[in-house]
């Protein structure tokens, strides 16, 4: 079995990014690494395959720049190739834009399973995995716990907010998995060597057959029109116990939606 | 305790700077290895470091270890980390690639050593002592021992000890006792008692390699006696599985001030009468011989202890006084209680701890460089100077860097005020953690006459010599660095001096009058380090001028503050030990013994 892990690189979370106030758009001239939500797909790729007995993981990415740096993280991790889609051109794409360059290399590749997170660390829109599944043509299956595959069947528990349901689907598809469901591996020290003579296939737009104009700052669809500063925490509701506190606290959480 | 986060950034600067690293890259050997894998490597190694061997470090200075029927038990977190440490493979980075190694400098394993015994200094004995055993195997055993033992402790999926010490027999390597008894199939049979061993028992893996100093029969006294044993605690079968258990247990474990989760093991080795299994290494009565060999590095790996405590002292340190608040410090509104950073002594503590620790890392990488360059350069003559260099800085690695790991944790106590003396935030288990380093793998005392009796002396003082010369050329040089660099040129020419005047006196009485340059040893070597550390410093400070792409300029800029600081501040104290070198024996033992009698 073959699956496609769709893999972000982003600016180092840890440190403080900045927002370029022209685009109002994250700078991204630091060092990129793997985006952590999606180390936990690499990692459930990889199981699958083990679990299948055969096949392989492969990556898919884009980045203006050309940086393999997180992509090699993964390829450490035990996947066995990717394809960068990387082309100036890409430089602000909104999510559909992102959603048809990723679909496009997919396609190239032609995998059983189409594993993503939920929503990259860095833009958080949460809706390329759906629109790839869209325009592949392919089920869409989110916020999966776990994924189990059975010949042509995927079992997916999808995480909800009061517990999960159990899904089927048939393969191909594209499933969002949660962060947490499993725990990546670390790359060994033997990955780390390995992953540098693993391929990384570099495609640019015109190799994908996608029009320029169709993606990027020119074909964005969605405008950033204002940012703010996040609001200032707020001080905290102090409950003194006067016999009756845990039943206020239980409110508390289930207004929530936590209980 | 805070978190472990790694300094790869210091990390790199020292590698760039200090030791050379794209030279080493382009040595025999390491054509696989460049500055960009390098830096993959590191990231990954920190991470590890980090989140997996960090957490265990508290778990076992807490828990410690236990031994019931000669079964030693530990933390099982200790376990865990060893588990995935053997699956991530860090253990063979620099190893021999023949036997599963990643043959990478020798500078980017003292880079591992740092990392793990920061993370944890009880935990990474484990890899270190295996890390010795390696080396030992690697250099002197046979083939087939090598096919048989070296890819398991490479892959770390067994571990190694160093059994040298015995009751009577400490820094008297000499005095051991223990038996082998040659057998016909030529293997021999070991009787005896071992005290001291690291790591000697354990149920981490399946398997340990006992590597055991013993005296054949009719052996000459002394060191010249002494040969060397392999005594696997289950014994390899020809098909590489494991069958009997080796007729050896451990006995007892010491109770000790810090490392608890160590577990520091009394062998006896043939109690049920037949003798241990050990195969020789090499041949007979030339164990001492090999144990010399393999000191560089393993006094090397002690050094790095310093730096790894102190490192980790100062993490902790500096995010305790970015959070605690107490007093208004001066210029600070009324009614306002200020973080303690704020307050100048503080400053002055955190400052020194960061020089200290910045020095030593010099120091180690250059010398784990100079290990590098005198095993693969491909000229004899570069080979030749850097094997004498690495003679020079060992005992500087070993005993100044200890020496400092126990002073900076115990500043790092301070810096905590009486939240430090208490064992909840973790401080005082770095300072207990260091106490050990400047006794092991010969006492700080024996590094100190080594370097006055041993070193001064190499090539008729020409090996001291070069050194001094190089360190005044380069503080010549500062000149062109402009009016920046000013007060680190004076205090720097300035200590100089004063070790030329002590290396100087001791030459002269080193021939004359030996114990009267041994009196003096340790101050010298606290301050033939204390200058090399500034010469280091004030090279890292130009270093990271010109290295825009490691560190933010926040940190680059530290550095050219961190290296004045050391200059016109830690520096001076080259001088102050001046005149207790010269003073010679006679104060010493001046003194009757009976006075010293209560």
């Amino acid at each position: 079995m073959d699956v496609v892990v769709c893999v972000k690189q982003i600016p180092d979370p840890a440190d403080p990014g900045e927002l370029n106030p022209d685009t109002k758009t994250l700078k991204r001239d630091t060092k990129l690494i793997l985006d952590e939500s999606d180390s936990y797909g690499v990692e459930m790729a990889l199981q699958l395959v083990d679990a299948a007995g055969s096949g392989e993981v492969r990556l898919v990415s884009m980045t203006p720049g050309g940086e393999t740096g997180g992509l090699r993280t993964a390829l450490a991790m035990g996947a066995e190739s990717a394809i960068l889609v990387s082309d100036e051109a890409l430089a602000g794409s909104d999510a559909l834009s992102t959603a048809k360059v990723l679909a496009a290399a997919i396609k190239r590749s032609n995998p059983d399973l189409i594993l993503t997170a939920t929503e990259s660390s860095d833009g958080y829109t949460g809706t390329v995995p759906e629109q790839i599944a869209e325009l592949l043509d392919l089920p869409s299956v989110t916020f999966g716990k776990e994924v189990a595959v059975d010949g042509e069947l995927a079992t997916v528990k999808r995480q909800t907010e009061s517990g999960y349901d159990v899904v089927e689907c048939p393969l191909p598809a594209v499933i969002s998995v949660t962060a947490g469901v499993v725990e990546p591996r670390y790359p060994s020290f033997k990955g780390i060597m390995a992953a540098k003579n693993k391929p990384v296939e570099e495609l640019d737009l015109s190799a994908l057959g996608i029009d320029p104009q169709t993606v990027g700052w020119a074909g964005a669809r969605q405008e950033i029109t204002e940012i703010a500063d996040s609001p200032a925490r707020e001080a905290g509701e102090v409950v003194v116990d006067e016999g009756e506190a845990h039943e206020r606290i239980m409110a508390f959480l289930d207004d929530l939606k936590v209980l | 305790m805070t978190e472990y986060k790694p300094p790869l950034n210091d990390i790199r600067l020292v590698l760039n700077e200090i030791s050379d690293i794209s030279r080493l890259c382009d040595l025999p050997g390491y054509e696989h290895v460049d500055v960009e894998t390098i830096d993959g490597v590191l990231e990954e190694l920190g991470r590890f470091a980090a989140e997996v061997v960090s957490p265990v470090n508290k778990i076992g200075d807490q828990e410690g270890c236990s031994v019931s029927d000669g079964v030693v038990t530990m933390p099982k977190e200790f376990g865990e980390a060893w588990d995935h440490f053997v699956d991530s493979g860090w253990g063979a980075i620099s190893q021999d690639p023949d036997y599963g190694g990643g043959g990478f400098p020798l500078a980017i394993h003292t880079v591992l050593t740092e990392l793990l015994a920061t993370a944890s200094r009880a935990w990474s004995m484990g890899p270190m002592l295996t890390a010795g055993a390696i080396d030992c195997l690697h250099t002197f055993s046979d083939e087939s021992q090598k096919e048989v033992f070296l890819p398991k402790l490479v892959a770390g999926e067994w571990s190694g000890t160093m059994n040298l010490t015995e009751p009577q027999a400490g820094s008297d390597v000499g005095a051991l006792t223990t038996k082998a008894v040659p057998q016909d199939d030529g293997t021999y049979r070991i009787f005896g008692t071992k005290i001291f061993i690291t790591f000697g028992e354990h149920e981490l893996v399946e398997n340990i390699i006992q590597l055991v100093l013993a005296r054949t029969p009719d052996s000459p006294p002394g060191t010249k006696g002494i040969s060397c044993f392999i005594v696997p605690k289950y014994l390899v079968q020809d098909d590489g599985s494991l069958g009997e258990r080796n007729d050896y247990r451990c006995l007892s474990l010491e109770h000790k001030l810090g490392l608890h989760a160590s577990p520091t093991c009394v062998i006896s080795y043939g109690e049920n009468g037949d003798g241990a299994v050990g195969y020789l290494i090499g041949e007979e009565h030339q164990g001492m011989r090999y144990m010399f060999k393999m000191m560089n590095n393993a006094r090397l790996g002690v050094g790095v202890e310093g730096l790894a405590v102190a490192e980790r002292a100062l993490q902790q340190a500096s995010s305790f006084a970015l959070d605690r608040r107490q007093g208004k410090a001066v210029g600070a509104e009324a009614g306002e209680q200020s973080l303690i950073i704020e307050h100048p002594d503080v400053r002055r503590m955190l400052l020194t701890m960061r020089a200290y620790t910045d020095a030593m890392r010099c120091i180690l990488y250059a010398n784990a460089a100079t290990l590098d360059l005198a095993k693969s350069h491909p000229e004899s003559e570069e080979r030749q100077l850097a094997s004498d260099r690495a003679e020079l800085l060992t005992p500087i690695s070993k005993a100044w860097c200890t020496d400092l790991g126990v002073e900076m944790t115990s500043l790092g106590i301070q810096v905590h005020g009486g939240y430090g003396y208490i064992e909840e935030t973790g401080a005082a288990q770095h300072l207990r953690d260091s106490r050990i380093s400047p006794i092991y793998e010969g006492t700080n005392g024996i590094q100190a006459i080594d370097l006055v009796g041993r070193k001064l002396r190499m090539n008729e003082g020409k090996v001291i010599r070069d050194l001094l010369d190089e360190i005044n050329d380069f503080t010549e040089s500062l000149n062109q660095h402009g009016e920046e660099f000013a007060t680190i040129r004076s205090n720097l020419a300035d200590s100089l001096q004063a070790v030329e005047e002590a290396t100087a006196w001791l030459t002269e009485k080193g021939t004359e009058d030996p114990i009267q340059a041994i009196s003096g040893a340790t101050p010298y070597l606290r301050m033939l380090g204390q200058l090399v550390g500034g010469w280091f410093l004030a090279r890292l400070a130009i270093g990271a001028k010109n290295n825009e792409n490691i560190g933010d300029p926040d940190f680059r800029n530290s550095k050219m503050t961190v290296a004045k600081f050391y200059a016109e501040q830690l520096l001076p104290l080259t001088r102050a030990q001046l005149g207790a070198v010269t003073a010679g024996s006679s104060d010493l033992f001046a003194v009757p013994e009976e006075l010293f009698s209560i």
